[in-house]
């Protein structure tokens, strides 16, 4: 099947889909805090572009509030709390050496395969598109996984679950139009608190150990040692 | 269907009242009374279930069927007895300066947070709001578990957040892909309604459910505490206030493997293999002996217990996944009697921490000399949970035993092993801390253990006989879930 014969809405879904994987591969390789939060904001207006999208073209307004809503908590709010709490802990000079970051880049390469792998089955009872869009939206989830475990930083954790929840909303968009009003604005509503109780921790965590690394938090094992 | 309402009116009256009001000197009393409240009228809606069967409420939002209508009786029950215990207790932890006004207004108003959470994980009929609650309860707890603001209780809810935040994400994909085969053969408002999807069951495309249902499994497994994901379970038991750690353990756990088996049926609907069976058998399983074999390695009272409850939930999913009617009543049983007695345990355990002053086990010794009904409580509680007869649990695990020596007579031996292995773990480091003499400087504190009592009584009544209405309700469930009834 060739690209062309799609329909215009088909071809702007898909393109949306690379860019949006293109974002998670970019925040994965990204040692800098500042850029790393500017690419997850990327992300997130890619998510509402992807909404307004389906919104015009499928004509349900209900998707116009989800678009709404994205823009307002992961362009806006989200980055705008994130960034201030790296110029406070005065981290915005600092770059975190990855280590291994040729072997993360390969990973979540290999990641994105296995994504492919794991939704193939769909494939029989649906559209190459929506494969295409469910592979990407679960190798953004698998992406920000990767993320959270190669990077030191509770900012970069934080980025990293908001990214995972990225990976879902653009599932949701895209293979289904959207989930019921009533759980989207459930979804939304547990971003927010999320997002407000990270910014509680950040405060916490400063307190306790004085730095955001997480490798500090190392008193609790499995067993006693 | 007022009553379901009202079960959810409730604690969201009480979240606000006690966010503004919840440091004042009896807001532990009036913890309580919401409770109380609370517990009656889920017994009125319990009744309201009996005689007339399942409720669907007008526009379909709730449901209350057998299958759920005793947990939320339970959960309302278990809820209510901790709060009679968390009483003094917190009352004693302001007393020695642990916690500040701020703290207890936090404390209890999340405390009613997390019931709502609870009920409406319960109570809902669309799998999105399932979710959507299960995920507040989280955020709920996770400022709980961090309640004392030393560095370990930060560490452990930091942990407890991100694991479980990044677990139940795999399990919203999961419902987008229920969704997704949803909307391919029915309306889009209604599609994620349980019921709905329930009368269809036999339309959903196979493939993509068992695709569904693996990110389902692992992201309500998280909250389940399965091996290998449980890593936040023990963290977040112990570092916690102990009421916290009785309704973690006795509730919340509960109601992940409630989500799970209510999409499991949605699952074997749709499919003819018994891939959701195996995949839940294999992960019981594991999480059953992992954490069996842990138990005897813990220096920690409350990690010492929340391993068990990793190895009963472990049980219990082994159970659901052989799926006959059996191993399905069994496990029904079973995760009352556990939530029961766990709970009962922790309460006891809340107690004996703070006649010690630790929690470490070697610290803790001579409870039965220094406050007799703290110490017994603690001994009938372990010897409850080991599963001797004649409590509740000897009764599951027995039923759990013979379902597998029917179904799959090679994993016996093993399922015996573990709950060997279980038992001595337990008891080695139980005994040197009931008995012996009473180290220097430790007094009794002010406790209330009736709701140990009453658990234990009700554990060991359940063992004995199970009451009729109970034993309908069961089988009712069974029906549901299994397809065939087990008497």
């Amino acid at each position: 099947m060739n690209i062309e014969q799609l329909d215009f809405y088909t071809q702007a879904i898909l393109s949306m889909a690379a860019l949006v994987g293109l974002t998670s591969f970019l925040m994965l390789g990204q040692g800098r805090l500042l850029r790393l939060i500017f690419v997850f904001a990327l992300q997130g207006f890619l998510l509402t572009l992807t909404t307004a999208l389906a919104a015009y073209s499928l004509n349900s307004h209900h998707l116009y509030i989800s678009a709404a809503l994205t823009l307002v908590l992961k362009v806006i709010f989200i980055p705008w709390m994130l960034r201030r709490e790296v110029l406070k802990m005065n981290m915005h000079r600092d770059i975190e050496a990855l280590k291994n970051n040729t072997v993360v880049m390969l990973g979540g390469a290999s990641l994105m395969v296995f994504s492919y792998y794991v939704l193939h089955p769909i494939v029989q009872s649906s559209s190459v598109v929506m494969l295409n869009a469910l592979a990407v939206s679960l190798s953004v989830m698998l992406l920000g996984m990767l993320l959270m475990i190669s990077h030191r930083q509770a900012i970069a954790h934080v980025v990293g679950f908001m990214s995972i929840e990225n990976g879902l909303f653009f599932a949701a968009i895209v293979a289904t139009n959207g989930m019921p009003m009533v759980v989207e604005l459930g979804v939304a509503f547990d971003v927010l608190v999320a997002a407000v109780l990270f910014g509680i921790f950040f405060l916490h965590i400063r307190t306790s150990i004085d730095s955001l690394d997480v490798d500090l938090l190392n008193k609790l094992h499995e067993v006693d040692k | 269907m007022i009553a379901a309402y009202l079960v959810l009116l409730i604690p969201l009256v009480g979240i606000l009242y006690f966010a503004l009001a919840g440091h004042k000197t009896d807001t532990g009393k009036l913890n309580v009374r919401f409770n109380g409240i609370c517990l009656l009228a889920t017994i009125w809606l319990a009744i309201n279930v009996l005689n007339q069967g399942t409720i669907i409420s007008t526009g379909k939002a709730f449901l209350i069927d057998p299958f759920n209508v005793y947990l939320i009786v339970l959960t309302a029950f278990v809820g209510f007895t901790t709060s009679i215990f968390s009483s003094p207790y917190m009352a004693h932890e302001k007393e020695i300066g642990k916690l500040s006004d701020g703290r207890l207004k936090l404390y209890y108003s999340m405390f009613q947070g997390f019931m709502l959470a609870m009920y409406l994980v319960l109570t809902t009929n669309n799998m999105g709001i399932m979710w959507v609650a299960m995920e507040g309860a989280t955020l709920a707890t996770v400022l709980l578990v961090s309640l004392y603001r030393t560095p370990e209780s930060i560490e452990a809810a930091w942990k407890y957040f991100i694991l479980c935040g990044v677990g139940i994400a795999q399990a919203l994909f999961g419902t987008i892909l229920l969704y997704y085969a949803a909307v391919q053969i029915g309306d889009g408002e209604n599609a994620l309604l349980w019921s709905v999807l329930y009368e269809n069951a036999d339309k959903l495309n196979p493939e993509i459910l068992e695709i569904a249902f693996v990110f389902l499994l692992i992201g309500y497994g998280t909250k389940i505490g399965l091996v290998p994901l449980h890593n936040w379970l023990p963290d977040a038991h112990s570092e916690g206030p102990t009421p916290m750690s009785a309704v973690l353990s006795g509730l919340l756990l509960n109601d992940a493997l409630y989500a799970v088996v209510r999409n499991k049926m949605l699952v074997d609907g749709a499919t003819d293999s018994n891939m959701a069976g195996y995949l839940m058998m294999g992960f019981g399983m594991l999480s059953f002996l992992v954490a069996a074999i842990l138990l005897h390695r813990q220096k920690d009272i409350k990690r010492l217990f929340s391993y068990s409850s990793i190895e009963h939930m472990g049980l219990m999913t082994f159970a659901f996944g052989i799926g006959g009617p059996l191993a399905t009543f069994a496990a029904l049983l079973h995760m009352t009697v556990h939530s029961l007695t766990k709970s009962a345990i922790f309460v006891t355990v809340g107690h004996a921490a703070q006649l010690a002053g630790t929690q470490r086990i070697d610290q803790i010794r001579g409870l039965i000399k220094t406050q007799p009904r703290i110490g017994w409580g603690l001994l009938i509680g372990t010897i409850a949970i080991a599963g001797f007869p004649p409590f509740g649990v000897f009764t599951s695990e027995f039923l759990v035993l013979l379902a597998t020596m029917h179904s799959y007579p090679w994993l016996a031996p093993l399922l015996l092993l573990g709950i060997g292995i279980a038992f001595a773990g337990l008891f080695r480091h139980i005994q040197p801390m009931v008995y012996g003499d009473r180290p220097e400087g430790q007094n009794p504190v002010t406790a209330n253990l009736w709701p140990v009592t009453i658990h234990l009584a009700l554990v060991l009544w359940l063992g004995l006989a199970i009451p009729g209405f109970l034993a309908h309700w069961f089988s009712q469930a069974t029906l549901l879930i299994s397809g065939s009834t087990p008497l």
